[in-house]
């Protein structure tokens, strides 16, 4: 080998370890906006399983817990721990609440109807932030103190707020595995999202059951809202319907009603959004991502990790 | 013939609503008793009742939530742009080209729902409704990002800004993100046709074998299947229906206005016509009519309380919802009527004793 094969060859290597590297470094992005996701369609996929209604106010709870935890910090200047927890509270009452007004009273009949009573709590939602916090967009400053960790000589750089992201989504799941697989009130939505008159004969209080699904989901979209605006700083009214909406996306491309598939789909949704940026088209990186929603759910009608259910006449 | 009555009689309130509706905003508008700014109602108007009664039929009649129907209002909307920017010179009677936008319009919309059509009507329930919020969001981003130019050599099309290589003396029609340069073609007159068109085809429709055997498949599918009902054939009828609309209608909501962008044929555009058709009643088609108008006048008339109006208008669509669906409120309505009736006889029993009317119970 001579000298200039060598050097070329040397060149020919670095190259090639930087795309490996910005590779990883476009995985690792996509894995924090994807965990992300996975927390809101977690709330999604809870709240769907058991009350079996799309609740498109999903998106706006995130941001009502978003500007909570904003408040709290900016305003009274308290430790972000402390505007996480306000949030919680906030966003649990607001969903036992929004439940109890609009959804309690709804129950049994079809489920459009609830849909469209959704979507006027979502408006009311957004209408109300407006006239409180105004239209024109605040900067969020990150709550997460993590300095960034950096390998490869800072070449690949993951920063605080993907590590308590991908953290806390996993934790989140995990939990809430538990949760429903264990705890007697988490069996009771077990049996409540299978066969709701089922459940009410053996003695299960239907309705809190519902309600408090509706406050764990509200809980967690608290706490999505605070990780999306420690990764997208920009907080305005709306922030939280599309994030809203590809959450319910990703829950669907996993298998609606599953707690890992709502994961897994969060997951895979992002990453497939970063690369579409990152590789393909940019500007078409929506249409990407729901292409492919669309030929999985031609491939398996269910969603990647959902049962198929057979209808019976 | 009462029997004809009886089965028409709906259908020719329909009609009669709308003609006298129209009657009535042209005398008003004659008559210059309307301001400037409602009279810019009317043509949106007659776009929205024409999106929520061919919405109607695809989620009403055919029992399929579809969330996506501004997809393909902003496909009719952008063809009928380009179609009306290459008839200019052409064609010199501006109504003729805005019929022909709107023919066009509705032919590629419709051909975009028989694209669609094909993988999402062999999904069910809540799933045909994401992936027709999928299908709704794909076609907002492809028409956001296309570039459209006209010269002499004929049209260009292209991605990206740079690539559309116009010659000398060639004019962009469509512009990505900036959107269309439409021109103001749509009448009121040419709106209130498409209402009636629309009408005919929905209402002809639903009473025909198609309509019948479409809402077989709505109230039981395994059963209408099992009577020999081609299930996908006739829910594609409908939704392709639908969709040929809502182009017609998008090709006169983009000729009604200077520029049009794609980021109007959202998702939040889908979701206020779904309210329409919810709100006038699932199947109800004069029940969408009325909807779509009061829905779009009602944000509109309440523009006075500036801040506060979408707020009102929230409120006022889950008090609605509430009203007509909950049934505990329904069993309370029930009681205080019954309550009110019941009073009421007893005050004409004690007066009727006296003149003799007690027959009545």
């Amino acid at each position: 080998m001579t000298e200039t094969d060598l050097s070329a060859f040397v060149i020919d290597c670095q190259e090639r370890e930087e795309t490996v590297l910005s590779f990883i470094q476009s995985l690792i992005n996509g894995i924090s906006i994807g965990a992300v996701y996975a927390i809101i369609a977690l709330g999604y996929t809870m709240v769907y399983g058991i009350a079996k209604m799309l609740n498109f106010a999903h998106g706006d709870v995130i941001m009502v817990g978003a500007y909570i935890s904003f408040c709290v910090t900016q305003y009274l200047g308290l430790p972000p721990i402390v505007s996480v927890l306000a949030a919680m509270v906030v966003c649990t009452l607001l969903g036992i609440l929004i439940e109890g007004l609009a959804y309690k009273p709804l129950r049994g009949v079809p489920s459009l109807a609830v849909l469209i009573t959704a979507i006027g709590v979502s408006y009311f939602l957004q209408n109300a932030a407006q006239l409180i916090w105004g239209s024109a967009p605040k900067i969020y400053p990150s709550v997460v103190a993590i300095e960034p960790v950096q390998l490869f000589g800072g070449q690949i750089v993951i920063t605080g707020q993907v590590i308590v992201t991908v953290v806390a989504s996993v934790l989140i799941m995990v939990a809430l595995t538990l949760f429903t697989g264990k705890t007697k009130i988490g069996k009771a939505m077990r049996a409540v999202s299978e066969d709701r008159d089922a459940a009410q004969l053996m003695g299960i209080n239907v309705n809190r059951t519902i309600s408090t699904t509706f406050a764990i989901g509200s809980a967690l979209a608290a706490i999505a809202g605070v990780l999306l605006c420690s990764t997208v700083p920009t907080l305005m009214p709306t922030t939280g319907s599309m994030p809203g909406i590809r959450a319910f996306t990703a829950a669907v491309f996993g298998g609606i009603g599953s707690i890992p598939g709502a994961m897994l789909g969060g997951i895979l949704l992002g990453v497939i959004e970063t690369f579409s940026k990152a590789y393909l088209a940019s500007e078409f990186s929506d249409a990407i991502v729901f292409l492919v929603l669309i030929l999985v759910l031609l491939v398996k009608p269910a969603g990647l990790l959902g049962k198929q259910v057979q209808e019976k006449v | 013939m009462k029997n004809w009555l009886k089965k028409n009689g709906k259908n020719f309130a329909t009609y009669a609503v709308v003609i006298i509706a129209f009657i009535v905003m042209q005398v008003l508008s004659n008559a210059g008793v309307l301001t400037r700014s409602v009279k810019g109602y009317l043509i949106p108007i007659c776009v929205y009742i024409v999106l929520a009664v061919s919405l109607n039929l695809v989620v009403g009649i055919s029992g399929e939530l579809s969330l996506g129907h501004a997809g393909f209002m902003g496909v009719g909307a952008f063809t009928g742009v380009v179609i009306a920017a290459c008839l200019k010179g052409v064609i010199d009677n501006d109504i003729l080209r805005l019929l022909l936008a709107m023919a066009g319009g509705g032919v590629v919309a419709g051909v975009a729902g028989v694209l669609i059509g094909i993988p999402v009507l062999r999904l069910r329930g809540d799933y045909l409704a994401i992936v027709t919020l999928a299908f709704g969001e794909i076609l907002k981003n492809i028409i956001g990002n296309l570039y459209i130019g006209k010269d002499a050599l004929g049209l260009h099309f292209a991605f990206k800004a740079e690539n559309l290589h116009l010659a000398e003396g060639g004019k962009k029609i469509l512009e990505g993100p900036m959107g269309a340069a439409g021109e103001k073609l749509a009448t009121f007159g040419v709106g209130f046709a498409l209402i009636l068109f629309t009408l005919f085809v929905v209402l002809n429709m639903v009473n025909s074998k198609e309509g019948r055997a479409i809402k077989a498949i709505r109230d039981n599918r395994i059963a209408a299947e099992s009577v020999g009902i081609n299930v996908t054939a006739f829910k594609m009828k409908a939704f392709v229906t639908a969709a040929v609309l809502a182009g017609m209608a998008g090709a006169l909501y983009g000729l009604n206005f200077a520029s049009v962008s794609a980021t109007k044929f959202d998702f939040n555009t889908s979701i206020d016509i779904l309210v329409f058709v919810v709100l006038g009643g699932m199947g109800n088609i004069l029940g969408s009519v009325i909807a779509a108008a009061v829905l779009y006048v009602l944000p509109e008339a309440m523009r006075s309380l500036y801040d506060y109006r979408m707020i009102l208008y929230a409120i006022v669509l889950i008090v609605v919802m509430l009203m007509t669906w909950s049934p505990k409120f329904k069993q309370m309505v029930q009681i205080v009527t019954a309550w009110i009736k019941d009073s009421v006889r007893k005050l004409f029993k004690k007066s009727g004793k006296e003149v003799g009317l007690n027959e009545e119970r």
